[in-house]
């Protein structure tokens, strides 16, 4: 029962990708050399994890649009605490971006459960009040890689098995939100909760409380990634990331999770970030301007968008009693 | 044949084997359906019999496939809703579909208004002309009135002002008094009887046969997308109907049942909430079907919703098995043993997306992990054994609810909370809306519940179901309990009498 039918939609948006790099392949060979490969996985990592998290949020039928401006405050708490105490362990630093995450998660979760605010209100003044804080601990000032201690910028690059600990973290949670979505009553919950928020009501599943929990998670995950992002570049600043929830949006609406809730798939996400990622590595590659990435990105929205709601429209209703036993 | 050519008038609009296919499906199948004008022609058929197919096409949402439309002998083509009001074609909707934020006036007169010579919408006159109409028919309530503050009743209302507005000659009413009390259907007959003096041509869609008896001149009767025949009103009963509805003699029995009523399962004392109910207290035992009757509004939905824990009474103790449940979350009342089927099935009913098995357990995910993880052997033997209970009918418990069909997807609702286990189970209306083949199908099934030990709370404002069905009758009536009825007491008339708060004058009646 588990090997479902092979799900149409990822294999078409796989296929796309894999048509992309072979056209690409065909003008410049060395993009899809293994080492390059990894390299825009690595690349793409921060955007397929914020996108995981924007998955269970939009299933719940919300958005979260304060992803980047959490990642960049957590980033530049992270970094002011790096440079406060530059003996502090990295693994203690995650566990503090992964709260300082969850806790900004939290407060959007919980305008939207308690309050009732509409969740795109609700993301969009945290985004706004996120992005306010970081100037105000910062002073707009940068926190410059000097500053950052070697094991805190060394931590993301640092190679296990071949692969940077960035990908690594990507990995992991994909395989964490594969389990969490397929086998734990919460990932059931949010599909049901998404799928008939009525229905969900009268089956005991507090909807409110489902809402907040997605937005926890999609906290934490940005708070994680602000640490990763920050380390990375070995920079934080108050602007880092601007603009960035969109690209995650846009990537959640590539891999077919509908914009309405309920539906959609870790698959999906996964390949929505990479087709992004490939396009955005592949353009400079092939002498594009990478202003023809937002065009492109824009197209591939409008194109998954308009695919699904082919996919998604009823085949009408069946009536004829015969018609129903043939079917 | 005989009959048209005997009738005196010509019909206004006449379909005439007209099909509509979906993809794979034939959901219309060459039926042909006449309209008289001053006549209410009845469109009568199962569930899925192409009723609202029908309604769709003569509106000009649908395009039918094949066959012809003619107003008054003339052919048409409806190609957009818009066509079909300039032929005079107008609908009232089972709900209706009118602008809340809208004014009386402004929804009788959108898109049509009056205007000024500058091409402005003449405000005075519309509200005079929408006094004008609502006059006719005898409406209360001022042209200004903001619509969200009308009750569903005024709401027809304005829509059959609407109607009259736009000069129809044919008004389509598809369930209209599905949601109106008593006195507001009376209301709404004399307003058919006015519309039928003005000439107009009504087409009337109702599952309702004392209706049909009560105010059509004619009847259609379509059965799994076919036309199976027509004729006057006066020249069938409701045996014959029924028959050509289902194509085979259905007496609705309902079942016998010997009940065997055990020990109190459910207690509720002193239920009071600030705006809903007030001093509720009953007991249900085992295995006992619990009817409460009522006139719309008399509160029975809220007080199961506030059981159910979806709403929170002011005071009032709930004790299962003796012991003091607090319910605060539906999620207290499944772990309580009580369970609540709404009267909306469609809206709170399967979650479409998710597959029949992952339906079924939604409410028992904490039965079906272990540690915390779904463990999907247990979930699809739990959905296995009830799906087989209820004889559900799906290629595989790993597809769709979707594309189930209606009644598949009602056997995936009432499975899932069977496997709960409860042992009181609430249903709101259980055959609201539904052919009377499927209701017999429901009414078996919910004696078998309460032989098996279950005990059912059945909300009906259908008084032979009530009857038919219920071990004990609750009355309730403006938020309160008025009586309670057993055995040979359970007569109409008793609980009309209740319900409508009549002073009991008890008039001798013949059994």
């Amino acid at each position: 029962m588990l090997p479902r039918i092979i799900p149409v939609r990822e294999t078409i948006l796989a296929g796309a990708i894999l048509a992309l790099l072979a056209l690409i392949a065909s003008r410049f060979a060395g993009f899809v050399a293994p080492s390059n490969l990894a390299n825009v996985f690595n690349d793409t990592s921060p955007l397929i994890i914020l996108a995981l998290g924007q998955m269970v949020v939009i299933l719940t039928r919300c958005i979260d649009l304060s992803v980047a401006a959490n990642l960049a405050l957590t980033g530049m708490a992270v970094a002011m605490i790096n440079v406060a105490m530059p003996g502090l362990p990295i693994p203690v630093i995650i566990v503090i971006a992964l709260l300082l995450g969850a806790a900004m998660g939290a407060v959007n979760g919980l305008l939207v459960w308690k309050l009732s605010i509409p969740p795109i209100v609700v993301t969009l003044g945290t985004m706004t009040i996120f992005r306010g804080i970081i100037f105000l601990i910062s002073g707009g000032k940068w926190v410059n890689s000097h500053e950052m201690s070697e094991s805190f910028t060394g931590f993301p690059r640092a190679e296990v098995l071949g692969l940077p600990l960035l990908s690594w973290a990507a990995i992991v949670t994909v395989l964490l939100f594969a389990i969490m979505m397929a086998r734990t009553p919460l990932g059931r919950s949010i599909f049901a909760v998404g799928g008939n928020p009525h229905a969900a009501v009268y089956t005991g599943i507090n909807v409110g409380r489902t809402q907040f929990l997605a937005f926890v998670i999609s906290g934490a995950l940005a708070g994680l990634t602000g640490y990763l992002w920050v380390a990375r570049y070995a920079v934080a600043y108050v602007d880092i990331a601007g603009g960035f929830e969109l690209e995650v949006v846009a990537a959640c609406v590539i891999g077919g999770i509908s914009i309405a809730g309920g539906v959609g798939s870790v698959g999906g996400a996964v390949l929505g970030a990479l087709f992004l990622g490939v396009v955005k590595n592949a353009l400079p590659v092939v002498n594009i301007s990478p202003f023809w990435q937002l065009a492109i990105s824009g197209s591939a929205i409008l194109i998954a968008v308009a695919f699904n709601a082919r996919a998604g429209r009823k085949k009408g209703r069946i009536i004829l009693k015969s018609a129903e036993a043939k079917s | 044949m005989t009959e048209r050519a005997a009738s005196a008038t010509a019909p206004v609009v006449s379909m005439d084997a007209i099909t509509k296919t979906f993809p794979g499906v034939k959901a219309l199948d060459r039926v042909r359906l006449d309209l008289y004008p001053g006549q209410v022609t009845a469109l009568v058929g199962e569930n899925g019999a192409g009723k609202s197919t029908t309604v769709k096409i003569l509106t000009g949402i649908y395009r039918p496939d094949g066959g012809t439309i003619r107003i008054n002998g003339d052919p048409i083509v409806l190609n957009t809703p818009n066509d079909a009001s300039e032929a005079g074609i107008t609908a009232i909707h089972q709900e209706t579909v009118l602008f809340d934020e809208l004014s009386v006036a402004e929804n009788i007169f959108i898109g049509h208004a009056p205007r000024t010579r500058w091409g402005l919408i003449d405000t005075a006159a519309m509200h005079r002309a929408a006094r004008k109409l609502l006059d006719e028919i005898g409406a209360p309530f001022g042209t200004h009135t903001q619509l969200r503050e009308l009750g569903i009743a005024s709401k027809h209302l304005v829509a059959i002002a609407r109607a009259l507005s736009v000069d129809a000659r044919v008004v389509i009413m598809d369930e209209p008094t599905a949601a109106l009390s008593h006195k507001e259907i009376e209301e709404l007959y004399e307003l058919v009887e006015t519309l039928k003096s003005q000439g107009k041509a009504i087409l009337f869609i109702s599952h309702k046969f004392d209706e049909i008896f009560r105010i059509a001149d004619r009847y259609t009767v379509f059965r799994d997308g076919a036309f199976v025949g027509d004729g006057l009103i006066a020249d069938i009963d409701e045996d014959a109907l029924v028959r050509m509805m289902v194509g085979r003699a259905v007496d609705h029995i309902f079942p016998q049942r010997d009940p065997v009523v055990g020990e109190d399962v459910l207690q509720v004392v002193g239920y009071d909430h600030p705006t809903e109910f007030a001093d509720i207290g009953f007991t249900l035992k085992r295995g006992e079907i619990l009817g409460f009757y009522g006139l719309v509004g008399a509160g029975r939905s809220e007080l199961m919703q506030a059981l159910f824990g979806i709403t929170r009474p002011s005071k009032g103790v709930t004790k299962v098995n003796g012991q003091i449940r607090v319910i605060r979350s539906p999620a207290a009342a499944v772990a309580s043993g009580i369970v609540y089927v709404p009267e909306d099935r469609g809206k709170q009913g399967a979650i479409i997306g998710l597959p029949i098995f992952q339906n079924i357990t939604l409410p028992s995910l904490r039965r079906t992990s272990r540690s915390g993880f779904l463990q999907l052997a247990e979930e699809l033997r739990l959905a296995r054994e009830y799906s087989e209970r209820l004889d559900l009918r799906a290629a595989s418990l790993d597809q769709d609810v979707g594309n189930l069909s209606g009644g598949n997807q009602q056997k995936v609702v009432i499975a899932k909370w069977l496997a709960t286990q409860p042992q009181v189970i609430i249903l709101d209306e259980p055959t609201k809306g539904i052919d009377i083949g499927s209701k017999a199908a429901v009414h078996e099934f919910m004696a078998e519940l309460a032989s098996q030990g279950l005990s059912v709370i059945m909300v009906s404002s259908e008084i032979p179901e009530v009857i038919g069905m219920s071990d004990r009758v609750i009355v309730m009536r403006d938020g309160r309990i008025v009586a309670e009825v057993t055995g040979d007491e359970m007569r109409p008339e008793t609980l009309v009498r209740h319900a409508a708060g009549i002073a009991a004058t008890p008039q001798k009646e013949e059994a």
